[in-house]
């Protein structure tokens, strides 16, 4: 017989209670472990982001365009290898609730600096040259079953009509971090009918998208621009692309910090659920771990018993927790991609995962354990019979 | 006195409990020596104590005052850490509940004090099943604690306390929890140990059928010892 086997024996002794405490830690696992990926999902974007991009928009705010003229004075910046820009479009595709992403771009530098948005070399070329296409994501047209060819129509809000564009392309993501959920188009096509129809909203762009030669320029190239553009009718504010994309996170910061809230009571719940099951099942016990001690086993002994055994519960909770984590993401995703367009379940979250089933398993075996080792053995061994 | 050597020696033992703003003294000013290979019995009545004496003279209570040798070792002197080594390889205890562990085998349960002394599998398992056949219960080595009868129980009991092949072993009330017959079968049991094995045994009990298979019989009278000798010893 081994130690291990006994602590086995010992965790089955209760079955409903042991069943339902595993039960429980699955679900707080398989919550936490969700929840995480709710965070991790907000801050996919920033995650995604690359060192040696820049966005530059317009210091009041984003919603005031800047002149398209700024485009070769950006470009000529010492540093600056690439610009390309972009309007953000904001068209609903039949109805409000199929949100995604949509924008206007000035297509061959911008897919020069988004290398990590793979199009198949006819796609691209065939997108280049058609100035109505638009390229979508793979989600986006798996979503709505779009296939190369198809006309969208897109309902414009800011820019009013109807917009019809044809799927020319179908990007994928070079790794698992890349939005596969936005649908994007030629500038020229918006521009052109901003001419025709509100001339006073055209040649202007929602923002400049910098690529620098080197990261470590990123700082001086920002001062430069900014600099450049200061006391003019469209002052310049411009940022890494990380900390662009941080200060539409920081608008929704009280909810990210009221999820990490609840994910952390989720694990400060289970911890008192296993708690109070490891202190029963030791006052259950006290009289055997007095018939260990009479028997020269330690206290360290019976600490190893009683952590053993909460451990191994929590282990096997936590397990199942992090196995269903997987399936209920996949679901989480597919129901909630218009939100969450990146919701996968990164490693970190498993490590966390583990290390939280390690807390729970701990702290809940400290007290019980403080009990057994300090109860005198003949106090407890009264207590049987 | 038998001539043999004392294994267990104590001198003006004092014990006493604390409850509240109270003390109330348990034992007072006990004095006893037994020896090597005898079965004392420990009589009295209920809060007399006879299981405090027991606990202490196994070195599972502290005394307050006096000294407790066993063996040559001055157990009042020993740490809890100490105690406890010297308890796993010097006593055997046998419980009136026989505290089995119930999710082990009556094998797991006898092999149970051996995982502390790091000795191989192999070795445990023979000294387990010799243990096992001492008392007769080979053949019911793979059952649980709840399929075995009590009689069976307390023998498994008995042989968890000599597996580790200790000088001395304490039964608290062995057969209080018995019928008569399997009360008479575990007395047996022991006496056979003091004879064929040497081992010394300090029993206490309430019964005085049980008493009478003992060699040395003392009495404890609100923590004072009175001793009377078996007549046929």
């Amino acid at each position: 017989m081994h130690v291990f086997r006994l602590i086995f024996k010992n965790s089955f002794r209760h079955k409903l209670r042991t069943f339902l405490t595993i039960l429980g830690v699955s679900i707080a696992i398989l919550a936490f472990g969700l929840l995480r990926t709710v965070i991790s999902a907000w801050y996919a974007g920033v995650e995604a982001s690359s060192a040696s991009r820049l966005v530059t928009r317009n210091a009041i705010s984003l919603i005031f365009p800047l002149p398209l003229s700024y485009k070769e004075k950006i470009r000529q910046i010492e540093g600056v290898k690439s610009v390309s820009y972009g309007t953000w479009f904001g068209g609903i595709y039949i109805d409000e609730k199929n949100f995604f992403a949509n924008y206007a771009m000035e297509p061959e530098h911008y897919l020069a600096i988004y290398p990590e948005l793979i199009i198949p070399p006819d796609q691209r070329t065939a997108f280049y040259r058609d100035r109505k296409s638009a390229v979508a994501g793979r989600k986006l047209a798996d979503r709505y079953g779009w296939k190369i060819g198809d006309t969208v129509t897109l309902r414009g809000t800011i820019f009013p009509g109807n917009w019809e564009f044809i799927i020319r392309g179908i990007y994928q993501g070079r790794d698992q971090n890349v939005d596969e959920t936005a649908f994007f188009f030629h500038w020229e096509y918006l521009n052109e009918t901003m001419k025709k129809t509100a001339p006073g909203r055209a040649d202007q762009v929602g923002w400049y998208m910098v690529e620098v030669r080197n990261p470590n320029l990123t700082a001086d190239v920002s001062v430069r621009i900014d600099k450049m553009f200061k006391n003019s009718l469209a002052e310049t504010l411009t940022e890494t692309e990380k900390a662009f994309n941080l200060s539409f996170i920081s608008m929704s910061e009280a909810i990210i910090i009221a999820i990490q809230l609840v994910s952390y009571v989720i694990i400060l719940i289970i911890m008192v659920v296993v708690a109070n099951t490891m202190a029963m099942t030791a006052r259950e016990r006290i009289g055997e771990y007095a018939v260990f001690k009479t028997l020269g086993f330690g206290g360290i002994h019976v600490a190893g018993l009683i952590f053993g055994e909460s451990l191994f519960i929590t282990m096997i909770g936590a397990s199942i927790g992090i196995l269903l984590t997987f399936p209920a993401a996949r679901i989480f995703a597919q129901q909630l991609s218009a939100y969450f367009p990146i919701f996968n379940v990164e490693h970190e979250t498993i490590y966390i995962d583990i290390v939280a089933a390690c807390l729970i398993g701990v702290s809940a075996a400290v007290f019980p354990t403080w009990r057994a080792v300090r109860i005198r053995i003949a106090d407890g061994l009264r207590r049987i019979g | 006195m038998t001539g043999k050597p004392v294994i267990v020696e104590i001198k003006n033992l004092y014990k006493s409990y604390r409850r509240g703003d109270q003390i109330l003294p348990v034992l007072t000013d006990i004095s006893l020596d037994i020896d090597e290979a005898e079965f004392l019995a420990l009589m009295g009545p209920s809060g007399s104590g006879k299981t405090t004496l027991l606990n202490l003279i196994a070195g599972i209570d502290k005394a307050d005052r006096g000294v407790i040798r066993v063996g040559g070792v001055e157990i009042t002197t020993l740490s809890e850490n100490e105690l406890a080594l010297w308890r796993a390889s010097n006593v055997g205890f046998i419980f009136q509940f026989y505290n089995l562990i119930p999710v082990l085998t009556a094998f797991e349960n006898v092999e149970l004090p051996l995982l502390i002394t790091g000795l191989p599998k192999g070795e445990r398992r023979a000294h387990a099943e010799m243990a096992l056949g001492v008392v007769n219960l080979t053949d019911r080595m793979d059952h649980r604690p709840g399929q075995l009868s009590g009689g069976q129980q307390q023998r498994v009991a008995i042989a968890r306390a000599i597996v580790t092949d200790p000088s001395i072993l304490v039964a608290d009330e062995p057969t209080g929890d018995l019928d008569r017959v399997s009360a008479i079968e575990v007395l047996q049991l022991m006496e056979r140990l003091v004879h064929e094995l040497g081992k010394t045994i300090i029993m206490v009990t309430h019964d005085p059928r049980a008493a009478q298979m003992a060699h040395m019989i003392k009495h404890l009278d609100k923590g004072v010892l009175n001793a009377r000798l078996q007549a046929d010893f």
